[in-house]
């Protein structure tokens, strides 16, 4: 997995609650067997006018938010499908962090298995950081995951709240697989017990 | 006093969760062990092609079964798939069930279906187990009583490597739904009003367990139904306690257990119903003989009115970012408020999706079709489930119907629920859909979603338009 320190960049205000995953990257782009190139389909409906030309009017269409890094978003941002298309067309596009009063629970943990920090900040907040971001030009943030701050653009840290032992995979970039190897010997035994405690579940290649 | 002794009250959540606990971490992350993993071919490539860069094999192949169904075509698929991408992805899940051993259900077997209705179907889901798929769905399988949620690809690949996942306990929610279901008035119509009410955020952080007698006297089908949507108020997961319905539908299945093992495990399942007393951190009383048959006019699950209500009126929200929520989903559906859901016209209707495909949701959609024709311009299609619901809806006639009404008699699979597959609502097109999301474009570009229930959809093909059930004559 990618790392997650300390990023500097300029942000996109995306003021709509309930942006679901068919918003993010919709089933027909799922039609890969790949993780990477997805980038071009994200927001996909708001970004394309159905003739497929791009919609000037959407933030991520015009400068200097084409360079957008971070994304502060609404409520609920990523509810719907458990598509991880969704973080990866992000991340391809080049959003690192997505900041909003709240997620969809998949969305969120996909967030996480890739390297792309989904920061929950309260609504007041999310919206003084989308009125930061509406500024662009020269009006950058750093996010600080070791601190667990937000640096505005006139330099006030807005302080976050972070999951220890994620903060502790991000930083690293670790991947979980690697840190669930660790356990394999707890994991033997469990399976052990459960074969004499749970003797009537069957498996799935019985019938 | 024996109190002092007696065990916390633990809801029927805490009991599955405690029960597959490998490894608490200092920080209340647990490693969680699966018991089954549902595989299909939308979300898995990356996982196998994860593994094989790892050069990790699948640890539990016996834990795990494969299936093909958001892609498939539901025409006859003795040919093969025509869209190269689709395609590949199926000919990618068939390459890896080989190279790892998984079992695998192909796609002209009869038990093919959307995996969410053969789990139960097959008996592969059962009570007490844990359950996951790389598809938000999974929380149907919830119905008969296990944890089941979905998950990401990375999780996939992590469960494939480890049977395991790393996780947080979630909050307790209940959801008692009361009272006698009014004539007319379905699982679907229930779901459809919880989530108008809690909203499509309202059990987020939460497991749902629904209970209440309503819930108590819905068949498994219905109960399914219920589940299924949990996703879509933004829970993790959906429950129902097991009950003498549940062992009655388990057992005789072909992945079930079977004989005196069978007995051990319904004595044990007759322990997982929440304690007296177990806490909930948050409760919701549904009065079900209030309800009426759904309609959704938005473009989320939550934007939902009775069918004799009208689309409502954005300048009543108090809210200014709710109301310009309501104005662009009006925008998109091209409703006007004050319109009368029975006076909008239906162009597509669609009967199928891991939320009602079931035989009994076909039979309610076939009691209302019987006899009569599907209006003129009205493109309808019923997709069942599976392979098997297919047969058993044939041998009973139900598909002889749908044809003499003018309905499409499809094959198994996800189909226009989210057009990855030829079945698509076309651009600006309106649907009334028995599946699960009304998001924009969820059914093709521009497509205009309304679910509802399948005796609605069969009742909206039938009229043209949307019109209550209860005063179909």
């Amino acid at each position: 997995m990618e790392k997650f320190t300390r990023l500097t960049a300029i942000a996109a205000a995306l003021p709509i609650a309930n942006v679901d995953t068919d918003k993010i990257i919709p089933s027909r782009f799922l039609k890969t067997i790949k993780r990477t190139g997805l980038g071009v389909h994200l927001f996909d409906p708001l970004r394309y006018r159905a003739d497929g030309t791009e919609n000037p009017d959407f933030v991520l269409n015009r400068e200097p938010w084409r360079q957008a890094g971070i994304l502060v978003a609404d409520d609920n941002f990523g509810c719907g499908s458990s598509r991880e298309h969704a973080p990866w067309s992000l991340m391809d596009f080049g959003i690192r962090c997505v900041i909003a009063p709240s997620f969809g629970d998949i969305f969120y943990n996909n967030s996480l298995k890739n390297g792309l920090l989904p920061i929950r900040l309260p609504r007041a907040m999310c919206e003084r950081l989308m009125a930061d971001a509406a500024m662009g030009g020269n009006a950058k943030f750093t996010v600080d995951l070791e601190r667990q701050v937000i640096v505005r653009p006139n330099g006030e840290e807005i302080r976050f709240e972070f999951d220890p032992f994620r903060k502790r995979l991000l930083l690293e970039g670790l991947d979980d697989i690697g840190q669930t190897m660790a356990f394999s010997p707890a994991i033997d035994r469990f399976e052990e017990r459960r074969r004499r405690e749970w003797s009537w579940l069957p498996a799935t290649t019985v019938a | 006093m024996p109190e002092m002794l007696s065990p916390v009250p633990r809801t029927l959540f805490d009991k599955i969760w405690e029960s597959h606990v490998v490894e608490r971490l200092p920080d209340g992350t647990c490693l969680l062990y699966i018991d089954r993993h549902l595989v299909h071919e939308v979300t898995s490539p990356q996982a196998f092609e994860g593994l094989t860069l790892a050069g990790r094999p699948v640890r539990r192949p016996d834990a795990t079964i494969a299936v093909a169904d958001h892609n498939i075509p539901t025409s006859d698929r003795r040919n093969g798939i025509a869209e190269a991408e689709s395609r590949l992805q199926v000919e990618t899940l068939e390459k890896n069930v080989v190279a790892f051993g998984v079992p695998y259900i192909p796609v002209l077997d009869d038990r093919q279906g959307i995996v969410h209705i053969i789990g139960p179907e097959l008996g592969i889901s059962l009570p007490g187990t844990t359950i996951v798929c790389g598809d938000s769905h999974t929380s149907t399988h919830g119905a008969v009583g296990a944890l089941a949620f979905g998950i990401g690809t990375s999780e996939v690949e992590h469960v494939l490597a480890t049977q395991t996942l790393l996780q947080r306990p979630a909050a307790n929610m209940r959801i008692e739904v009361n009272g006698r279901l009014p004539p007319g008035c379905t699982a679907k119509d229930i779901i459809l009003a919880i989530i108008g009410r809690i909203g499509t955020a309202g059990g987020t952080g939460h497991v749902i367990e629904y209970a209440g007698d309503t819930i108590r006297g819905l068949d498994m089908a219905g109960r399914m139904t219920v589940c299924n949507m949990s996703i879509e108020a933004g829970a993790r997961a959906g429950l129902i306690a097991p009950d003498e319905t549940t062992f009655a539908y388990v057992a005789g299945r072909p992945y079930a257990p079977k004989g005196e093992a069978l007995d051990r495990a319904i004595a044990y399942w007759q322990t997982l119903p929440s304690d007296p007393g177990a806490t909930f951190e948050r409760t919701v009383t549904i009065d079900a003989g209030q309800l009426a048959p759904m309609v959704s006019w938005g473009t989320n699950p939550e934007a939902v009115v009775p069918v004799t209500g009208v689309v409502p009126d954005p300048s009543a929200e108090a809210d200014p970012a709710r109301r310009a929520t309501f104005r662009r989903m009006l925008e998109y559906m091209d409703l006007k408020p004050g319109t009368k859901i029975t006076d909008i016209p239906v162009d597509v209707v669609f009967i199928g999706s891991c939320t009602n495909s079931r035989i009994e949701d076909l039979r309610e959609a076939a009691r209302i079709t019987r006899g009569r024709k599907v209006a003129a311009g009205v493109r309808a299609l019923v997709v069942p489930g599976s392979g098997l619901i297919k047969k058993q809806a044939e041998a009973e006639g139900l598909d002889r119907v749908f044809k003499d009404a003018g309905f499409e008699w499809r094959e198994a699979g996800c189909s226009m629920c989210l057009g990855m597959n030829p079945d698509k609502v076309p651009p600006g097109k309106r649907s009334a859909s028995t599946s699960n999301r009304n998001f924009e474009g969820r059914q093709g570009p521009g497509a205009r979603t309304h679910l509802l229930s399948p005796a609605m959809a069969a009742a909206a093909a039938i009229a043209g338009h949307f019109t209550d059930v209860r005063e179909f004559s």
